[in-house]
């Protein structure tokens, strides 16, 4: 892991210290509170810790700005923006209308001049309204005309808050089947941070997908450095273990490390690799891993069939099949939109319970 | 009392083999299922695992030769009991099915399964049980689709045979690779998983165990690592897998090598390890042979069937010049030259994945005709992956043929055991000097790799001088469908 360290920021940065809001966003979080800012003692949550990539990025570079549906004078539907526009003024903090693929287009265009566009989309649930543009343009122009593209298209993805089917969505795999295109879905504060940064001075379209159940749910230590950068397509191991390997991203690394907690009590060693990005895949990593433990789960938000597992899966049985000792397994919730009700949304997206009883069978097996 | 152990038959086209090594020395002890020689049908490379628990007192077939399946190779003295060894010596199949090299390499073996365990082997309290090892094993599968999970049963010590749960057939991919590494019979090992299946800590704990005297995986053990300060089981076999993946970054790509790039791979540094490989060219004037195939070919492809290519024309030369120097067309096996006064001619076919080389057998009993059909067939055989293992064996001479691709001059490896190889490369439209005056004639290089152990670079331009000779001088046209020359 990273070294932390805290500096003193500017009073209208939104690194710097004031008392953190005890409480985390209530039902979708739209709009309920204040984004906050560090602790006194400097940890930031996941949320602070994009807008404080944002921000820096945007003091660094001044091609770089922002555009999305009430991110100026709002500050967000999620209050990542808040104070933006007071610092950068209308230009570089643009208020469009409802309309993504308007966005995804605009931001396209002004990359294609230069410029180094970070779009904002409400909810990632409705990236898929800027689709064609995304797929059919973004992802094929730098092979089609050899000139770099370089812009970020970011929103709130994942269920576990209540918001249904249309705002609970985890998009990642059309993007991760979309060549040319980056898929960056982190799990904690540090790496939030460091992938954002690294996403908007890269040359490529990235496809970074944030997950609202982080947003206010778990703080750390953050780097303050401003050119601090995570590297893209590098996977972590965020805990050590011998028996089993369990692969995930994104909302799904936390529940996997409380599961990991558990079975470790119950005598079962459990790796967990963060992915981090799901495009380009570490696969290095993975196979590092399995190679370790044998035993290979993939745990993750999107649907199962034809998603990241899948992939994950696959490679792991085709380029280390010989290091398997069981099968690979996959966690993921059914091919059916996220339910509305709590007890069915709990039924649908894995939780601890169901990883702990999932692994312990295969070590088992 | 003494019990003969014949070769066996490794899949249903392959008639013989050739023992390449013999693992025991005479007079010495053999376990059961212990490998006890190699053998090689080309397309088949592996160990052979002894049928019975013995001394081996006599070794009737030496290394390098070739003989038929059910050939007597030795006798191993069983010890008093001789009558139960003997049941076991005379039905040897089984065991060499279970060794994965040999079932992937047969085109027609069945897919990678549980290995075919004898059903008599089955204790009888599992038979009881589950009767029928394939009901077993179906029954496990299915129990694992259902993640049924089972207390494990206590660990059995480690004591041939180890009672066997209705799980003990599945293995998993791990524990193969970890058995075939360190040599390990997994009917001897006891399964401590679910339903007793064989787990990667049962097979660690197994070699670790019978690791003092027992011969270690060559791969899994570095040579400096002093045994004392071996690290726990878990680590040796498994850590070397991770090293093993080359790290790539940025414009490199990782590919594994397919079974036959690895096999060709071995052949060529095997070959280049075992022959004194020297090198002689000679340039032929081919335009007798290409005006005699401008005449006939339209009509030969009509009336036979196939191409009427350079190919035909040099074989059968080739096949004169080795009858003429046979030294050429031998085999080193051990202090022994053996000539061979026939010539299976060896083609090197290339094929989108690798190169396979079939062989003509009888090639010098062939006219041009002859030899035009049965490269033709072999070749489109190969293409289609419908070689069958003994159309890839006994080869006593190799034509590789790179001048389509444009090649000029090509350095061959030689195909072992073969004494010598010939490039075949591209027949061009040159400037020559004939009679002192310039004339654009179709010529060719034709070069040689041969083994200097076998013969010397005079009887290699001897060789290649007679082809040259033939390949000009001669009137091929009788045998294409042409008058001959007055």
């Amino acid at each position: 892991m990273v070294e932390r360290q805290v500096a003193a920021k500017p009073e209208d940065s939104p690194t710097a210290g004031e008392k953190a809001p005890t409480e985390e966003a209530g039902a979708a979080g739209h709009g309920a509170e204040p984004r906050g800012k560090r602790t006194e003692s400097g940890e930031a949550t996941y949320l602070i810790a994009i807008a404080e990539a944002l921000w820096e990025e945007m003091e660094r570079d001044d091609r770089v700005f922002l555009l999305g549906e009430d991110i100026g004078v709002y500050g967000g539907a999620f209050k990542v923006t808040e104070g933006f526009i007071e610092r950068f003024g209308p230009e570089r903090v643009m208020d469009t209308p409802i309309a993504e693929e308007t966005i995804v287009g605009t931001a396209v265009g002004a990359a294609m001049e230069g410029m180094r566009p970070v779009a904002e989309f409400q909810y990632a649930d409705f990236m898929t309204s800027g689709f064609d543009e995304l797929v059919t343009v973004t992802g094929k122009y730098h092979y089609r005309s050899g000139v770099p593209l370089p812009v970020v298209f970011r929103g709130p993805s994942g269920g576990g808050v209540r918001a249904s089917n249309f705002h609970s969505n985890n998009p990642e795999p059309f993007f991760a089947h979309t060549p040319g295109l980056k898929v960056i879905c982190p799990a904690f504060p540090t790496d939030a941070k460091g992938l954002l940064k690294a996403a908007i001075r890269d040359d490529n379209p990235v496809v970074y997908l944030e997950h609202k159940w982080i947003y206010r749910r778990i703080r750390e230590q953050v780097p303050t450095d401003p050119d601090f950068l995570t590297p893209i397509g590098k996977a972590d191991v965020k805990r050590d273990g011998d028996d089993v390997t369990l692969v995930a991203y994104g909302a799904m690394v936390l529940k996997a490390l409380d599961a990991a907690q558990e079975l470790e009590e119950a005598g079962i060693s459990v790796e967990v690799v963060d992915l981090r990005t799901v495009w380009p895949l570490d696969t290095e990593a993975i196979l590092a891993s399995v190679a370790k433990t044998s035993r290979a789960a993939v745990l993750y938000e999107s649907h199962k069939a034809f998603g990241i597992g899948a992939e994950v899966s696959a490679i792991i049985a085709e380029d280390g099949f010989d290091l398997l000792d069981a099968p690979i397994v996959r966690l993921a919730p059914p091919n059916v939109p996220v339910p509305f009700s709590p007890t069915l949304e709990d039924a649908y997206i894995p939780q601890v319970e169901n990883i702990v009883d999932a692994i312990t069978r295969l070590a088992k097996w | 009392m003494a019990t003969p152990v014949t070769m066996p038959q490794l899949g249903e086209t392959v008639v013989e083999g050739t023992i390449t090594k013999w693992l025991k020395k005479v007079g010495e002890t053999v376990e059961r299922d212990e490998p006890l020689f190699e053998i090689s049908t080309d397309k088949v490379d592996t160990e052979v695992p002894s049928p019975l628990e013995g001394t081996l007192v006599e070794i009737k077939v030496p290394e390098g030769e070739t003989v038929g399946v059910g050939t007597e190779l030795a006798m191993i003295d069983g010890g008093g009991d001789g009558q139960a060894a003997a049941k076991g010596a005379t039905a040897p199949a089984p065991s060499v099915a279970e060794e994965p090299e040999a079932a992937v390499a047969v085109e027609e073996s069945p897919p990678a399964e549980a290995p075919a365990e004898p059903e008599a082997e089955v204790p009888p309290e599992a038979a009881e049980a589950a009767p029928g090892s394939a009901q077993s094993r179906r029954e496990g599968a299915r129990m694992d689709r259902e993640w049924a999970v089972q207390e494990s049963p206590p660990p059995t010590p480690v004591e041939a045979p180890p009672a066997k749960g209705p799980r003990s057939q599945i293995l998993s991919p791990l524990v193969r690779r970890l058995a075939e590494e360190h040599r390990i019979d997994l009917s001897q090992v006891a399964g401590t998983g679910t339903g007793g299946r064989i787990t990667k800590k049962d097979v660690l704990a197994f070699a670790e165990a019978k690791a003092p005297g027992a011969p270690t995986p060559v791969e899994a053990v570095p040579p400096a690592a002093p045994p004392a300060a071996a690290p726990p089981p878990a680590r040796p076999a498994v850590a070397p897998a991770a090293p093993a993946r080359p790290a790539v970054s940025g414009r490199e790509e990782a590919i594994s090598l397919s079974r036959m790039r690895q096999t060709i791979a071995r052949h060529m540094v095997e070959s280049i390890q075992t022959s004194a490989r020297a090198w002689n060219l000679v340039e032929v004037n081919m335009e007798n042979v290409a005006q005699t195939r401008a005449a006939a070919k339209d009509a030969f492809k009509e009336r036979e069937g196939v191409s009427l290519t350079f190919m035909p024309f040099l074989a059968r030369a080739v096949c004169d010049a080795l009858l003429a120097f046979p030294e050429v067309n031998s085999e080193l096996r051990d202090d022994q030259l053996i000539l061979k006064h026939y010539v299976n001619l060896g083609i090197a076919v290339a094929l989108d994945d690798g190169l396979i080389v079939p062989v003509v057998n009888g090639a010098d009993t062939m006219n041009i005709i002859g030899l035009a059909r049965a490269i033709n067939e072999v070749a489109t055989r190969a293409r289609t992956k419908k070689l069958h293992p003994d159309d890839v064996h006994g080869s006593t001479f190799t034509i590789t043929n790179p001048g389509p691709f444009g090649s000029v001059i090509s350095v061959p490896i030689i195909n072992q055991p073969n004494c010598a190889i010939l490039a075949f490369d591209a027949v061009e439209k040159r400037p020559v000097v004939i009679d002192d005056a310039i004339a654009i004639r179709h010529m060719v290089y034709l070069s040689m790799s041969w083994d200097h152990r076998i013969i010397d670079g005079a009887t290699a331009a001897k060789f290649l001088g007679r082809l040259k000779l033939n390949l000009e001088s001669w009137d091929f046209g009788p045998e294409v469908g042409l008058p001959a020359r007055g």
